[in-house]
């Protein structure tokens, strides 16, 4: 007996779950041969708000996790990865990815989810200081999340691609509002269900599918988002208008976002420097 | 006619719970277009009580609050004040000196509140102290104890004598009900329809002390309540729900339904409070996004 064929409704994916764009609007996938794949969700700015609302939700808990953690868990992505590589690797390839390229799609994320894990609790050790001072002070820095990122996916590479956006990001603390390939989205939300099962808290990782051209203007003047991270051609010059408002910080990714590193994650951290008198803690006991 | 009179006609309205939440899905999904929804959420604003109820309030906190209360946001063209602050009776005097002649108005929780839990006599002398200490509003609760063992008589006396000692003294009275101690929504329209019998100035769902507060089922069983009394005796009765009211879109939602089941002429803070204490940002930062296109973030907007 043949098995049913059962195609996948693909949703968007907000604070762990997945509903459907509120606003109702679809748009078609297909591949080379004009054959319909999917029909996918065409995000509004509406969605977008309501992921940012599940992301600012989730932030503060998953900062507060311990890094070794956060390091665990993004492991945990990469396992729950690769115990679905045939699946993933089908699903690009009925978007016309060759067989050589889906594969490598699918290994180079693993990779990545990784190596990112690894860094989790070693980029802080790594950049962090303690800096000379004139005076009697004890003066360090250290990184600190931005904490809440938008981000707009690679166009071409819609598995690899996502995951070197998602990972620097919530390696680091933040939470991100990401935005699929629009023409390559499928197996983002596929993605989804992968980040649902691996103890990432619900809203940390939020993903939407629909068009950036839509969604950037929003992206760049919503009050509450505090860095824009742009993995795709096509910026205007014309947000840094609104990205002031709240002195958004704009990383473009578009040339570089193959390219891993431990820098990758401190394009989304923030400095933070502390003075402490010497006198007045050797006084109180020399409680450090 | 004494509370046993009063209580010896009383019948026993039921409610149609499928029809409620029928009636609630379709005032949900309306929407609501831009000048409209501008138009409301100063609406909202204006009908807040903003409320403090907390074992930590001190009087700074509340002059603060008293101040967020008159400003709620100065550089928002044309926002208005808010209706009332909301305090424990001990703090009446501090907000009454920080509000000064301003137009928001102090209200005290009296009787015990939040469980009611103690005799008439501490009820009507706490009471008698916030009217004293300068209280525009006493908001009461009912005795649920009573209620509960099935004594809506002595329930009915004590709003009856918290009332009349406030209309002795021209203040506004609220009843709380606490609906989310009484249990199904065909108690919530006995607990409210015995209130009415009183003829306060308002019916107040809750305390906002316990986990289920406000929410629009039970806030319909009462406005519907209300209409029922008003239509049987011609006597305007006030709405107020409380707790858990935190987002504008809600609060919207609320002024959809008592527009609906009431009309325009409870459509103004004399009539109708929202008692929250988040509620007020998020109508701001709604208001705000309206005026710059941007969505807001929390941390740009004062606490209370």
């Amino acid at each position: 007996m043949a098995a049913l064929d059962i195609q996948k409704t693909y949703k968007i994916f907000i604070g762990g779950k997945f509903p459907r764009t509120e606003s109702g609007r679809f748009y078609p996938i297909r591949n080379g041969k004009d054959e319909l794949i999917a029909n996918m969700c065409l995000a509004s700015r509406k969605d977008f708000k309501n992921a940012v609302v599940a992301a600012r939700k989730a932030q503060v808990g998953w900062a507060n996790k311990t890094a070794y953690n956060r390091s665990q868990i993004l492991y945990r992505l990469a396992e729950m990865l690769q115990s679905r590589e045939a699946s993933f690797a089908s699903e690009l390839e009925a978007l016309g990815l060759s067989k050589k390229k889906s594969s490598a799609e699918v290994e180079k994320a693993i990779d990545t989810l990784v190596y990112y894990a690894g860094w989790c609790d070693k980029y802080s050790a790594i950049f962090s200081s303690v800096n000379p001072t004139a005076t009697a002070h004890f003066n360090f820095s250290v990184h600190e999340p931005m904490e809440l990122i938008a981000a707009v996916a690679p166009e071409s590479s819609p598995l690899f691609g996502l995951v070197s956006t998602i990972a620097p990001i919530i390696a680091g603390g933040n939470s991100i509002v990401l935005l699929a390939s629009e023409k390559l989205p499928t197996s983002a939300m596929s993605f989804a269900e992968v980040i649902q099962n691996s103890d990432v808290p619900a809203g940390v990782v939020n993903i939407l599918t629909g068009s950036m051209d839509e969604l950037l203007p929003h992206m760049s003047s919503h009050m509450d988002v505090n860095g824009l991270l742009v993995a795709r051609p096509g910026v205007d010059d014309s947000i840094h208008e609104t990205l002031v408002q709240n002195v958004k910080r704009l990383k473009d990714w578009s040339e570089t976002w193959e390219d891993q590193g431990p820098y990758k994650i401190l394009d989304f951290q923030e400095l933070k420097t502390t003075w402490h008198p010497v006198q007045s803690s050797a006084a109180s006991g020399g409680g450090y | 006619m004494n509370a046993k009179q009063l209580m010896s006609g009383f019948k026993v309205v039921p409610v149609d719970q499928m029809g409620i939440n029928d009636r609630i899905a379709r005032i949900k999904s309306r929407s609501i277009k831009k000048e409209a929804k501008i138009q409301g959420l100063k609406m909202a604003l204006n009908m807040i009580d903003l409320t403090t109820l907390e074992g930590a309030d001190t009087p700074n906190k509340v002059r603060q609050m008293c101040y967020k209360a008159m400003h709620p946001m100065d550089q928002l063209k044309g926002a208005p004040s808010v209706a009332a602050v909301c305090v424990f009776p001990s703090l009446v005097g501090v907000a009454k000196e920080a509000l000064g002649d301003s137009s928001v108005k102090v209200a005290a929780v009296a009787t015990y509140f939040p469980s009611g839990q103690t005799t008439r006599e501490i009820k009507l002398q706490e009471t008698q102290y916030a009217i004293d200490e300068g209280a525009d509003e006493i908001d009461m609760v009912i005795s649920r104890k009573e209620f509960l063992k099935g004594n809506y008589t002595y329930v009915l006396e004590e709003i009856i004598a918290i009332n009349e000692l406030c209309k002795k003294h021209d203040r506004r009275l609220k009843v709380i009900l606490e609906t989310g101690e009484l249990g199904a929504l065909d108690q919530v329209r006995k607990a409210a329809d015995i209130a009415l019998l009183a003829n306060p100035d308002f019916i107040k769902t809750s305390t906002g002390k316990i986990g289920q507060a406000a929410n629009m089922q039970v806030t319909l069983v009462m406005l519907q309540a209300i209409w029922d009394h008003y239509q049987r005796t011609g006597i305007q009765v006030g709405m107020k729900p409380a707790g858990g009211i935190s987002d504008a879109k809600t609060a919207l939602h609320y002024l959809m339904m008592v527009k609906e089941v009431l009309g325009e002429e409870w459509l103004s803070n004399q009539w109708f409070r929202f008692g929250a204490s988040r509620l007020a940002n998020d109508v701001l930062m709604q208001l705000k996004k309206q005026e710059t296109g941007a969505y807001q973030s929390a941390p740009y907007f004062s606490k209370d």
